[in-house]
């Protein structure tokens, strides 16, 4: 019986979504909606293949800008929030910072970045957006982590002459890993999301991300590669999120309760 | 009843100190919170060497804050806590089994001894050794998760145990178990007590458990927390259920809840 359910947790959701682009399918083709509103599976799917050499390089290099927004905002956020736990006047003076970039629209700062960086560097100002867009939320997720680790642990490493560095990387950073491993699976999302804007507003250099192909798509009327684009964008934000939900699981499963509650 | 020191050696400092060798003096200690709360009005007790102290009273009348200011972990407002000379090492034992669930149950052993820098190896040896000694043997790996609630706090008294600690001190850790499991670790306790001729101060709100496992029970008044009644037991050194039933037993539990029953009643 509980195999039947398992079973059906991943037939579920196939036969529903194969149901929907069927539904789509018909449903463009029966009331003659013009394929520049709005094309088919069926034409998204052609133009995949017909498209791929403009695709193809535009999913690698959207890809390429999340990538790097991601590891530098992982990076950058761990490293800040430590250095806010081991000085809370650090913290108190920076924290303002972190949050100015955070709430500020990063559409807003866009024509700045390409001012002070220089419009022959759009890729660094595309990574640099994607950062600012994707690197908050590690850094608060870590703050809230390093602060969750249990006070009498703490106190039983000072009673054995724990160091301020050792109570960090024994007790602090373990504690965290779960909080950090959340805020990274938001990251990376926001990363993708943010690559893709930041070409809506700053535009491309030389390469060309999947962002810039929707934007030129639909400005050619060719909404088929648009919404192949769109596909491929999906595709990717799906691939992340398993990719991280996959280390969480690697890093957690032995240990954490969470990970204890999705095995049974 | 203060303290058990024997008049009879006065003036004989040599024997006197032998027998009598107080480990840590509490003098004049009080404690009032950042919010206010005054914990402890004035607490004053001398701890003898190899005694195994009971500390009983209502909750909130500054137990905890006592063993903490004891460990270092608070400092008193007023008073001082003297330790003989050399400083004894202390073991700590929570309410909670306290344990670093991303580590197995060897790794929480080891904790005190990686802190103080022993070799990796020497380390493994002597936390599965305290391991061990409370009945674990072959639960090495197992993590947090896997083991029961009185299995954790066994790992916890084997990660006090394995730094070799001289005073052990004890936060009511066997408040949250059924009470055959609490009956064995109270034995295993005794043991290891024997065992390494250690100096226990264990903070219980039980009347039967500070009577079965201490030499001497210290009842404390409800906050602010003062001693209210020191009493001197005299069990034997081999305990088991038969003594749970003697006269002995009962009679000293008997004195111990009415000491504590004053103590509240006093308030
Ligand atoms: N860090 C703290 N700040 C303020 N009040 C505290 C703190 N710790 C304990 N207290 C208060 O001090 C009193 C004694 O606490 P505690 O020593 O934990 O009592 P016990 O262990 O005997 O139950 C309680 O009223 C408690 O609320
Ligand atoms: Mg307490």
């Amino acid at each position: 019986m509980k195999r039947d359910i398992g079973f059906l947790r991943y037939l579920i959701p196939v036969v529903v979504f194969a149901a929907a682009l069927v539904l789509w399918e018909w449903r463009v083709h029966a009331s003659g909606i013009s394929p520049l509103v709005l094309a088919t599976p069926s034409d998204i799917w052609t133009a995949l293949f017909e498209h791929w050499d403009v695709l193809g390089p535009a999913l690698l290099f959207t890809l390429k800008i999340t990538a790097e927004a991601f590891v530098l905002a992982t990076v950058a956020g761990v490293a800040i929030a430590v250095l806010f736990s081991l000085s809370r006047v650090i913290e108190w003076a920076l924290y303002p910072f972190a949050v100015v970039l955070q709430v500020t629209p990063v559409v807003a700062i866009a024509p700045l970045l390409l001012i002070w960086i220089g419009y022959d560097n759009v890729n660094e100002v595309l990574v640099v957006l994607a950062w600012i867009i994707s690197f908050f939320t590690v850094l608060s997720n870590t703050v809230t982590g390093l602060k969750s680790a249990d006070h009498n642990l703490t106190d039983l490493m000072k009673l054995y002459g724990a160091s301020r560095l050792q109570i960090l990387w024994r007790l602090q950073l373990p504690s965290a890993l779960p909080y950090i491993l959340t805020g990274m699976k938001i990251s990376g999302g926001l990363a993708l999301i943010g690559a893709v804007t930041a070409e809506f507003v700053a535009g491309s250099g030389n390469d060309l991300g999947l962002g810039w192909v929707i934007t030129l798509s639909t400005r050619n009327l060719d909404t088929a590669q648009a919404f192949a684009a769109l596909a491929l964008l999906s595709v990717l934000g799906i691939a992340i999120l398993f990719a991280l939900t996959g280390l969480e699981w690697a890093l957690l499963h032995r240990w954490h309760e969470s990970a204890v509650k999705k095995q049974s | 009843m203060t303290t058990r020191d024997g008049d009879a050696f006065a003036g004989h400092d040599s024997v006197f100190y032998c027998v009598n060798m107080s480990l840590l003096t509490l003098s004049g200690i009080s404690k009032k919170f950042d919010n206010g709360t005054q914990a402890i009005a004035r607490l004053d007790l001398d701890v003898a060497d190899g005694e195994f102290l009971s500390l009983v009273g209502p909750s909130g009348c500054g137990k905890s804050t006592a063993l903490r200011i004891i460990a270092g972990l608070l400092t008193p407002e007023t008073g001082m806590v003297t330790f003989a000379e050399p400083k004894p090492p202390i073991g700590f034992v929570f309410q909670e089994p306290t344990l670093m669930p991303w580590a197995t149950a060897l790794s929480n052993a080891r904790l005190p001894l990686d802190l103080n820098g022993h070799h990796r190896g020497e380390a493994n040896d002597r936390a599965a050794r305290a391991l061990a000694r409370v009945g674990l043997a072959g639960f090495e790996k197992a993590y947090p998760r896997e083991l029961s609630g009185g299995m954790k706090m066994r790992v916890s008294i084997a990660r006090a145990i394995a730094a070799e600690p001289k005073l052990l001190l004890m936060d009511e850790p066997f408040a949250a178990l059924d009470e055959l499991t609490r009956q064995a670790l109270n034995d295993d306790l005794l043991k290891l007590k024997r065992e390494d001729a250690l100096t226990v101060i264990f903070v219980t709100h039980s009347v039967y458990e500070s009577t079965y496992l201490s030499s001497r029970v210290v009842v404390m008044t409800p906050r602010p927390g003062r001693v209210a009644a020191d009493l001197a037991l005299n069990p034997p050194a081999e305990r088991d259920e038969s003594y749970r039933l003697s006269p002995q037993f009962t009679g000293d539990a008997g004195r111990v809840s009415v000491a504590l029953k004053s103590a509240m009643a006093a308030a």
